[in-house]
């Protein structure tokens, strides 16, 4: 009964929106823990936050849901783009179709992508010799390090960005994509994802821009 | 008035199309879009060519026959009008104009700027009936409807099956028009006994017809000439939930 819930073209739409919505909430979650790398104690606070949520059998498990979400996420996304992609086999000539359409509704699957190779970099950096492997540094020394480099801290920046285009559309699409759709609620919904695509994003860029600034201080 | 037309030219569902330039004068701006058409295809037969091959019925905006795609906009630039409700004056002097048929795998063209919609008419008989004892009118308050519902009913209810949604969506989906079939039996009491199987179903062939998924970029419902909302399509994912649900 559930299975027919995410079968067919509506259904895969269905887990789009669920998971890019957990992921959302992830979003958060994460976000908040890091803004304690802008504490000014040296790490302290944040390399105790680091030890705990590598520490917890609740985070590990929530660490493998999460991992399945965005599974699930970029699965749906790759099958939805080429049945898209399949529906159209011939261009027009001349198309200006996009002209009642957002920039951020047309890219979703370039942000995705995008999104997808930092994500892959930002886990071999932090995750990968802390987690996976015992480092000798302390999670904010490794964070430091990165930062400090101007190469990773615009590579991060620019990643943001391209979230905030990914959210800038994806977050109200959601729930479009769930049926919840009001004439008195959709209007504030779409104003919350465009202050939520905003601001998480420069909450995450504000670290590494704060860490790269900061060695030129001392 | 004068313009240039650059007109899709293909023989047949199988065969390589093109663009076809051709030099058209004397237009009134009073003229629809397709009476412009028409004249040059008369001078094209008074010239022993072969005809644009374009489809249309009524005329008057309710048939759904007559979509082009008008310099890259589906039923061309105005909003809320077919295309043969266009007319001349919407264009300046000496322009030149693009004039494509519709493009989707779904919707395959048969000849120059006719494509073949029958894809929407499977999808129609696949799930867009009621179950009625047909005879004589029923008597019109023994079912009674409040005035909200009807009214959102039929704005549903005016999709005229034109295309135009599947023609500028980037996905080439259907959803828009599926929405509106859906939701314009959904609202109404006489749609009720096959609502879930209705939705299920049509939603299926919209699938195996081969129409994208919607990115809910909203293109259709500013493109649509019956300004029909995409509120029809959060609607038919309710629908669609509800029905794998219960
Ligand atoms: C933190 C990471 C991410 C978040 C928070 C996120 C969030 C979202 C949300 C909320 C949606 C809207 C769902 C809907 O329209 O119903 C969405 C759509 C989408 N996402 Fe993501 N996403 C993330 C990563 C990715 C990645 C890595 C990809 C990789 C390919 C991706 C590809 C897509 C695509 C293609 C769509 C649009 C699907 C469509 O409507 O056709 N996303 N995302
Ligand atoms: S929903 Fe609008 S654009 Fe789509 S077929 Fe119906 S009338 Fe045409
Ligand atoms: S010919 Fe009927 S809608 Fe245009």
């Amino acid at each position: 009964m559930m299975a027919k819930l995410f079968q067919g073209s509506v259904g895969k739409k269905i887990s789009m929106s669920l998971t890019g919505l957990f992921l959302c909430l992830f979003l958060v979650v994460h976000l908040s823990g890091n803004l304690l790398l802008l504490k000014n104690d040296g790490g302290v606070a944040f390399n105790q936050y680091s030890e705990f949520m590598s520490t917890n059998p609740l985070i590990r498990i929530s660490e493998i849901i999460l991992a399945a979400a965005f599974l699930v996420h970029i699965i749906t996304a790759i099958l939805l783009s080429l049945q898209n992609q399949e529906a159209r086999p011939d261009r027009y000539v001349l198309d200006r179709s996009y002209v009642h359409t957002s920039f951020a509704s047309r890219t979703m699957i370039y942000t995705g992508s995008l999104v997808f190779i930092f994500l892959v970099i930002h886990l071999k950096t932090f995750f990968v010799p802390h987690r996976l492997f015992h480092s000798e540094q302390t999670m904010y020394q490794t964070v430091k390090l990165a930062f400090e480099n101007p190469f990773y801290t615009g590579f991060y920046v620019v990643a943001m960005v391209l979230l905030t285009l990914h959210l800038w559309h994806g977050f109200q699409s959601a729930f479009q994509s769930l049926g919840l759709r009001h004439r008195r609620y959709t209007p504030l919904i779409e104003k919350l994802g465009m202050g939520f695509s905003i601001l998480i994003p420069l909450g995450f860029g504000l670290i590494p821009l704060y860490f790269f600034f900061r060695q030129f201080l001392k | 008035m004068k313009f240039t037309l650059k007109i899709w030219r293909q023989a047949g569902p199988q065969d390589l199309g093109k663009l076809e330039t051709h030099s058209i004068d004397g237009i009134s701006p009073h003229m629809s879009f397709l009476e412009m058409l028409d004249v040059l295809n008369e001078r094209l037969i008074r010239e022993g060519k072969e005809p644009v091959a374009f489809e249309s019925d009524c005329r008057e905006g309710i048939c759904g026959a007559c979509g082009l795609f008008i310099n890259g906009r589906a039923h061309g630039p105005e909003e809320g009008i077919t295309t043969c409700q266009l007319h001349m004056r919407s264009f300046k002097d000496g322009d030149v104009i693009y004039i494509e048929p519709w493009r989707a795998k779904a919707f395959p063209v048969i000849k120059d700027l006719i494509v073949d919609r029958s894809a929407f008419d499977r999808i129609m008989r696949s799930g867009g009936y009621i179950s009625v004892n047909t005879g004589s009118a029923p008597e019109a308050n023994s079912t009674p409807v409040p005035k909200e519902v009807a009214e959102e009913a039929f704005d549903a209810a005016t999709c005229i099956g034109c295309g135009a949604c599947v023609a500028t969506c980037k996905n080439a989906s259907a959803m828009l028009f599926v929405a509106a079939k859906v939701s314009h039996l959904a609202l109404l009491p006489q749609g009720k006994v096959e609502r879930k199987q209705r939705v299920a179903r049509m939603l299926q062939t919209m699938d195996t017809e081969g129409f994208g998924a919607c990115t809910n970029t909203g293109a259709c419902e500013a493109e649509c000439p019956k300004k029909i909302s995409i509120s029809h399509i959060a609607r038919l994912n309710r629908e669609h939930i509800l029905s794998s649900l219960t």
